[in-house]
């Protein structure tokens, strides 16, 4: 089974802190990390393929330095990894991402199931997974939670839904977003450390694939930012004060006058 | 396109340094240098920039290939589930409404589903002008492959300028499939929609990096311009039983338009508490400090009383003591009720991301150093264990009166 994983570098959110006096970003030490959904993609990845064969690649789209975070994905147990970074990509909405991505798909060649994260922690648009499939014109099962069976031609999924979740059968090949209750990541292996550390990842840009300029980047971009701001801060609270008695008998009538 | 430093207009401020959330700028012989590697051309620093020394050029395409004229309309996903209209799409009403009225055109809701069609007069009292109804047993329950087939050919035939669609689930999947399909631009969770006064085109604002920076985004040259728009942000109108709208069933799809290559073999319902998360308009919520899973009770009993959702801490359900599907924060669900009750949550900046722009937060921890407390509009430092069952019954007894 021939497994691909999707992935986005992006900064460890953790860090990224407003600075009270000038209400701007403070970005210094901010390290770059795998969005935290989609290390659950990579670990079903090698979960698939520990217990069905076959091969897993993980790809990427972003700067030169995204590098790191697809060798600590070669860590994580992925068998191979592919870097698309050009200037010409910068700017990429979801369409031109997902476009992208899905034509670097068609160059790595068959697969039998793509798996992305839910959603990425800088962007928060879940738009990129089912806009791979949409290019692909695959069936997408969004939310997995947990991955039934696979069959030679098909598998059973478990989609989360806002009331529970669906048992969900799709014919193979599909792309699945997943959330965090589908599986714990392992920690990287010593082996696999020393294998990320020399493995040599594919490298492609623009001219390495069939692509129209117009439909990546900025140029391909329907969505342009115009404006980026800090939101206002929220208003100073207030500590209730008093005996137990008393400060619940305050929140109380906060909460019902707020009702 | 491209970006550049006017280094004659530049004066070394460093403001924008600060605005890049990339890390892509810095000093160099005290003018500011844009360092191209990790630059992504989204313009955040152009805006910060007081002196106009940042120029983003983009590069303007010959005409485009869609006369944008031709497109009118705003258009609302009637999102259904069992053939319930979900409440967010009456917000959207209430907000579509406005926009309509803001660009003198109508307001249109479209409503998939199996026998839904004496649903469609409500969405008029909630503010539609037209309601596009496609009833058809293959859409009685959602599936991404049909749903977005019809959807792509009614927004083909009627050529709206605005769709908009709640960030549920659903509304996720599905939009994102649509926009691809069409060729469209695509902006996820806004919280806040406007129309450009002069362009007269759709300022669609989001948050970004979990709500530390905010973002409005345009969809200048294609259409519809479409947006998902996070729950309990957009008003709902009050009914009005006495508004008069036209009701259009919609047919001549082919047989093919319905297929689905994902079945639905089977749904299971578990949540305990009737209330969902994203639709709860309070939120009681449980971290680490609630030590054990059977002192969720306590949180169930508060939120009986008061009619909220039980949401929890990622320590809370990684200790196992209650299920994912609770979960607030970066890797769980992005709420924004009217009153967020956190108790026992010590506010690290994952489980912040996730309920920061709730209307009004209150925290309840024994620790006063706790950084839930410096974003909280009220706090009570204290044992929990002696104040929730206090809380829940004053509130049963103040409900009461």
């Amino acid at each position: 089974m021939n497994i691909i994983v999707c992935i986005k570098q992006v900064p460890e959110t953790t860090q990224v802190k407003i600075d009270p006096q000038t209400n701007t970003l403070i970005r210094e030490g901010v390290a770059s990390i795998i969005n935290p959904f989609d290390t659950y993609a990579i670990e079903e990845a090698v979960r698939l393929k520990e217990k069905y064969g076959g091969k897993t690649t993980v790809i990427t789209m972003g700067p030169p330095q995204a590098e790191s975070a697809l060798r600590e994905s070669l860590s994580l147990g992925i068998d191979e990894a592919v870097l698309l970074s050009d200037r010409a990509f910068a700017g990429s909405d979801t369409l031109a991402t997902s476009y992208t991505l899905s034509k670097a798909i068609k160059k790595i060649g068959s697969f039998d199931i793509i798996i992305c994260g839910k959603q990425a922690s800088d962007g928060d648009t879940a738009q990129v997974g089912p806009g791979i499939s949409a290019h692909l014109d695959i069936p997408q099962i969004t939310y997995v939670k947990k991955i039934r069976e696979i069959k030679d031609n098909y598998a059973i999924f478990e989609r989360m839904t806002e009331e529970g979740y669906e048992i969900i059968k799709s014919p193979l090949p599909c792309l699945i977003t997943v959330v965090k209750e589908i599986n714990t990541p392992r920690l990287p292996s010593l082996k696999n450390l020393m294998r990320a550390k020399k493995a040599t990842i594919t490298k492609w840009t623009f001219i390495d694939l069939d692509i129209e300029e117009d439909r990546v980047g900025l140029k391909g971009s329907p969505t342009w930012v115009v404006k980026i701001f800090t939101p206002p801060p929220r208003p100073k609270g207030q500590i209730l004060d008093g005996t137990i008695d008393e400060t619940v008998e305050k929140l109380a009538k906060i909460i019902k006058d707020i009702k | 396109m491209s970006i550049r430093i006017i280094e004659e207009k530049c004066v070394g401020c460093k403001l924008c340094l600060k605005a890049c959330p990339f890390g892509a700028i810095e000093m160099r012989q005290k003018l500011a240098f844009i360092i191209f590697e990790k630059c992504t051309l989204c313009g955040a620093c152009v805006a910060s920039c007081k002196f106009k020394a940042i120029e983003l050029k983009k590069d303007q395409k010959p005409a485009p290939e869609i006369n944008l004229g031709e497109f009118k309309g705003v258009w609302v996903f009637g999102e259904q589930k069992k053939g319930v209209i979900q409440p967010v799409v009456f917000e959207l009403l209430g907000k579509g409404r406005e926009l309509a009225d803001k660009l003198n055109t109508k307001l249109s809701c479209v409503l998939l589903g199996y026998n839904i069609k004496n649903q469609a007069e409500q969405l008029i009292y909630r503010g539609a002008d037209n309601v596009y109804v496609v009833d058809s047993k293959d859409l009685e329950n959602y599936l991404d492959e049909p749903y977005t087939n019809i959807l792509v050919k009614l927004i083909k035939k009627y050529k709206p300028d605005i769709f908009l669609s709640g960030a549920t689930a659903i509304g996720r999947s599905l939009v994102s499939r649509v926009a691809v399909k069409i060729h469209t631009g695509l902006t996820a969770d806004c919280t806040g929609l406007d129309i450009d006064p002069k362009e007269k085109i759709l300022l669609q604002t989001r948050p970004a990096f979990g709500g530390n920076i905010m973002a409005t985004i345009v969809t200048k040259r294609h259409r519809p311009q479409m947006a998902t728009v996070r729950h309990k942000v957009m008003k709902e109108l009050p009914m009005d039983a006495k508004r008069k709208g036209k009701v259009f069933i919609e047919d001549g799809f082919e047989e093919d338009d319905f297929l689905s290559r994902t079945k639905i073999q089977d749904v299971v319902e578990e949540i305990t508490s009737t209330v969902n998360l994203s639709e709860a308009d309070i939120i009681v919520s449980g971290g680490r400090g609630m030590k054990g899973p059977e002192n969720f009770v306590l949180l169930e009993e508060l939120a009986k009383t008061i009619g909220a959702a039980v949401g929890a801490s990622r320590a809370a359900v990684d200790s196992g003591w209650i299920p994912y599907s609770h979960q607030v924060g970066q890797t769980g669900k992005t709420v924004c009720p009217k009153i967020y009750i956190a108790c026992g949550i010590s506010g690290q900046i994952q489980h912040l991301v996730g309920m920061q722009s709730s209307k009004i937060i209150i925290a309840i921890n024994q620790d006063e150093n706790a950084p839930i407390f410096n974003i909280a509009n009220y706090g009570i430092v204290g044992d929990l264990f002696q104040i929730i069952p206090l809380l829940t019954k004053k509130l049963k007894e103040n409900l009461n009166k």
